[in-house]
């Protein structure tokens, strides 16, 4: 009987998950998806996206994201490495555990804040693809490096004294046998990553400006998909397109899930086997 | 020819461990990228808000319900209500759900199954929150007034709403922490060695003992971490939360009122907002800074206790 | 994959430090030239590009959206950017001089008066009162309009209307819909002692963009609200105020009495690109697409 009421509630639960996500993503595809097209992807827009296509804003979208994980990644999986790897367990250490959880907890609102206030104006960066890609990465390296560093755990304690015992190096048993284990934890971390930035909206529309034109310098402002259907929804330009737009940005991630997908198993099989 | 072998061979060591040290120093400066960038943001937003609390008085401005910037009035206890109402029942909704059906996908699926599951969850993942705010507006808060509301009146016929609503918040917030509870757990538990498992149902346990009475406890911390990762995303969610819960800055009595969050505050009004009105903006800021830290510190002590308890 | 790691934080301290000493380059250049050209495109050397930057308010940039790609169209070699914000942002950016323009959707106050040098009025905007489609109501005086926003009156019936309680929903506070909204009915006005206030009701429902009133007031039984004239379409019913309707004719009239400018305001030394895009937007041309926008022209 608990047995049975133990799986009907996993169930239960499990389906709702399920369904809500079904719910939504085919809410978005049915509102969107007949709105796509060749011209959709590849015109720049006009009236303000009422016609026309999306092409600057999809540039956009990626060059933000882009700079946003070469800034974030390198740092936190390194960072994920010294705490995971190096790092004794002294007060100065847990000091800076403490504070770098603290910044996953930060609101995206207040990142947009600071990030407008202090690398749009202070640093004179302007709205910029470089400012936005800055204050993404503030928001994404927790994320990193606590999917690297839980990668990491998963690494069997063995293995590190096996190459130790060998006479390798910390440094090289790190990078030679610890870190290849966990590629796949890294790459589901830079997959989240991508996510948040995708679907980040304030931080991008204070810090990246919203500029419609195709951006070309790394100073120039510019805008990304959700930004672009947030303006679209919010000021009651074309539903149509915001919906579009939604739909692209669903189907973007499907693909970059799918590709990470299939990389982690290749190249990561045997993650905490 | 022996003596300057060994001499190489130390230098070969030595030069071995400064590159080791190096390193590691590199490592160092690495990790602390983000411990500075935290102090950075927290200078920034104190020094901006601080001035607000000497203004309006710590206390009025802490525990004064009313918020009306144009009549300069600034007590923030409605929008921190909003903000905590929110976000516990999205925790209430989103909790079980995410854990059982993360139990689900490491446990009872067929691990192919599991994986597309899991990818489409994912998938969840990278929806912005505008569109969830959207689809919440369309759907979620006429769903709330239409079918929702019929079944509180039999209980309490008075009881209105517009549907923008501390629950239709709650709903779609709960969706979108749902990910990363999801993810983030299953992880714990199939790291969770096998041995474990195996002893357990050596020892003639079935399977739903070892779930519950193994596995999850044995992948509490990672648990735990996946839902503090989930309810900082619900109090700092901003975009999806301003569409749905109406934004009034009254004191919530029900789960159909709607109220305003720190967050959404923040956003609606920074960009218009005059000095005075823009550091109190600032000094909400700061207090759901304070809130976070403090549900943080609360969720690493327990994770703690519960990691001590275990071994 | 050792040298990578080691490469890559090397590389990354190097690119904060390089950042950093753009940044002090960029930083001592900007206080020497405020003028415009340049802001975003680092070295504003070449006379031909220039980059003319807009920031403000969400309200006016679709316009000013449309007017930019008018102009760019004849001036290839300018490049304008349009960004949202807010009208208070406007002002701070023009403060910061990270924009040229500042985009308003209200009258300027007086304590901003002295960030602005000049100030454009580029188009005019009706505000609409809007209700449910399924509310019998189709006129409403500005006496019941500040009734119920400010909480006096809390049923249709009493305004006229069915047996409903009102679900009042309103603009965020300093938006400039709002406030112009509330001054036209007196929702903001002054208190005994001479304070500008904003009477509003607390429990009204705040939506921040005109598309999310629309939505909310299209998809609620019983609800009112007020948007931009130009973004009114079907799926809300539009009231009649004091028996007028609102149209371009009578807000240009003078009938209709709700109505707000759309400003640019700039600061001291505006670039010639950028004066000439400002003038661009008063001529004939210019003012054409803001009646195709759905805006009135200013003139």
């Amino acid at each position: 009987m608990k047995d049975k009421l133990f799986y009907a509630a996993i169930w239960f639960f499990s389906i709702l998950t399920l369904a809500a996500l079904l719910v939504i993503v085919g809410y978005i595809m049915y509102r969107g998806a007949s709105h796509i097209s060749w011209e959709f992807i590849t015109e720049r827009p006009s009236l303000m996206g009422k016609k026309g296509g999306i092409f600057p804003i999809i540039i956009g979208t990626l060059y933000v994201t882009g700079v946003g994980l070469l800034i974030a990644a390198p740092i936190g999986i390194t960072a994920a490495v010294y705490f995971a790897e190096y790092s004794k367990d002294g007060r100065l250490v847990r000091a800076i555990r403490v504070f770098t959880e603290a910044l996953a907890g930060i609101p995206s609102i207040i990142v947009g804040l600071f990030g407008f206030a202090f690398f749009v104006v202070f640093l004179g960066f302007g709205w910029s693809v470089l400012s936005g890609g800055l204050s993404v990465s503030l928001m994404i390296l927790p994320i990193l490096i606590r999917s690297t560093e839980e990668a990491l755990k998963t690494v069997p304690l063995s293995y590190r004294e096996g190459s130790l015992s060998l006479g390798a190096s910390k440094w090289e048993t790190t990078r030679k046998v610890v870190l290849p284990c966990c590629r796949k934890g890294i790459l589901t971390g830079l997959v989240l990553s991508m996510g948040r930035v995708v679907g980040e909206t304030a931080v991008i529309m204070l810090t990246v400006g919203g500029a419609l034109k195709l951006p070309v310098s790394i100073f120039d402002s510019t805008r990304t998909m959700s930004l672009h259907m947030y303006i679209l929804a919010a000021e009651g330009i074309s539903q149509e397109k915001a919906f579009a737009t939604a739909a692209l940005l669903v189907l973007i991630i499907l693909v970059i899930n799918g590709l990470a997908n299939i990389i982690g198993h290749r190249i990561g099989g045997s993650n905490g086997k | 020819m022996r003596i300057i072998t060994i001499a190489s061979e130390q230098k070969r060591r030595r030069s071995r461990s400064v590159r080791e040290a190096t390193i590691e120093r590199l490592l160092f400066l690495a990790g602390i990228v983000g411990a500075l960038s935290v102090a950075l943001i927290t200078v920034f937003l104190f020094a901006s808000g601080l001035p607000a609390f000497a203004n309006f008085g710590l206390g009025n401005f802490l525990f004064e319900t009313r918020w009306s910037p144009t009549n300069g009035v600034y007590g923030t206890l409605a929008l921190t209500a909003g903000t905590l109402s929110v976000t516990l029942t999205a925790l209430v909704i989103g909790i079980p759900s995410g854990v059982a059906c993360a139990v689900f996908l490491s446990e009872i699926l067929p691990p192919k199954a599991a994986r597309a599951f899991k990818f489409a969850i994912e998938l969840l993942a990278g929806i912005p929150s505008v569109v969830y705010g959207f689809f919440g507006l369309i759907v979620v808060v006429p769903a709330v007034r239409m079918y929702i509301l019929p079944i509180v009146r039999l209980w309490d016929p008075d009881a209105h709403t517009t549907g923008l609503s501390i629950l239709s918040g709650a709903i779609i917030l709960a969706v979108m922490i749902l990910p990363t509870i999801v993810s983030l757990s299953e992880n714990a538990i199939s790291s969770v060695p096998e041995e474990y498992k195996e002893a357990s149902l050596a020892l003639g346990a079935n399977k739903r003992q070892t779930i519950a009475r193994v596995l999850i406890p044995a992948a509490k911390s990672g648990i735990l971490a996946s839902i503090i990762l989930g309810m900082g995303r619900a109090v700092g969610e901003t975009m999806a939360v301003l569409l749905i819960t109406g934004n009034a800055a009254v004191m919530p009595k029900s789960l159909l009122d709607p109220v305003a969050t720190l967050t959404g505050t923040i956003a609606m009004e920074m960009s218009y907002a005059d000095t005075s009105h823009q550091q109190a903006l600032f000094a909400v800021g700061v207090i759901l800074f304070l809130i976070i830290m403090l549900l943080n510190a609360v969720a690493q002590t327990a994770a703690k206790r519960m990691g001590a308890r275990r071994s | 994959m050792k040298k990578r790691y080691v490469k890559s934080t090397v590389a990354t301290l190097a690119a904060v430090l390089v950042a950093i000493g753009m940044t002090a380059c960029s930083a001592s250049d900007k206080s020497n030239d405020a003028s415009s050209a340049g802001t975003s495109s680092g070295e504003g050397e070449a006379p031909e590009s220039v980059t003319v930057v807009i920031a403000g308010s969400t309200s006016v940039q679709p316009l000013s959206e449309m007017l930019a790609e008018a102009y760019m169209d004849d001036h290839p070699e300018v490049g304008i950017e349009v960004q949202g914000g807010g009208s208070g942002q406007g002002i701070k950016a023009v403060e910061e001089k990270i924009a040229d323009f500042g985009a308003l959707s209200r009258e300027l106050k007086s304590e901003e008066e002295v960030v602005a040098a000049e100030q454009f009025l580029i188009a005019k905007d009706g505000i609409a009162v809007v209700v449910n489609n399924a509310t019998e109501l189709s006129d409403i005086t500005v006496e019941q309009l500040k009734r119920i926003y400010t909480g006096e009156v809390a049923n249709w019936s009493e305004v006229g209307g069915g047996d409903a309680k009102i679900n009042v929903i309103t603009r965020e506070e300093g938006s400039g819909t709002r406030s112009a909204f509330g001054e036209l009915t007196g929702v903001l006005g002054k208190d005994e002692n001479g304070e500008e206030r904003d009477f509003t009701i607390d429990s009204a429902i705040v939506q921040n963009s005109t598309g999310a009133v629309l939505q909310t007031v299209a998809a609620t039984p019983d609800s009112i609200g007020f948007v931009s004239l130009g973004s009114v379409d079907d799926s809300v019913k539009v009231l009649e105020v004091e028996g007028v309707k609102a149209s371009k004719e009578t807000v240009v009239s003078g009938e209709y009495k709700i109505s707000r400018p759309f400003l640019y305001i700039c600061g001291p030394n505006l670039g010639d690109g950028a004066r000439s895009f400002a003038e661009f937007i008063l001529s004939g041309e210019g003012q054409a697409i803001v009646e195709d926008a759905g805006f009135i022209a200013a003139a």
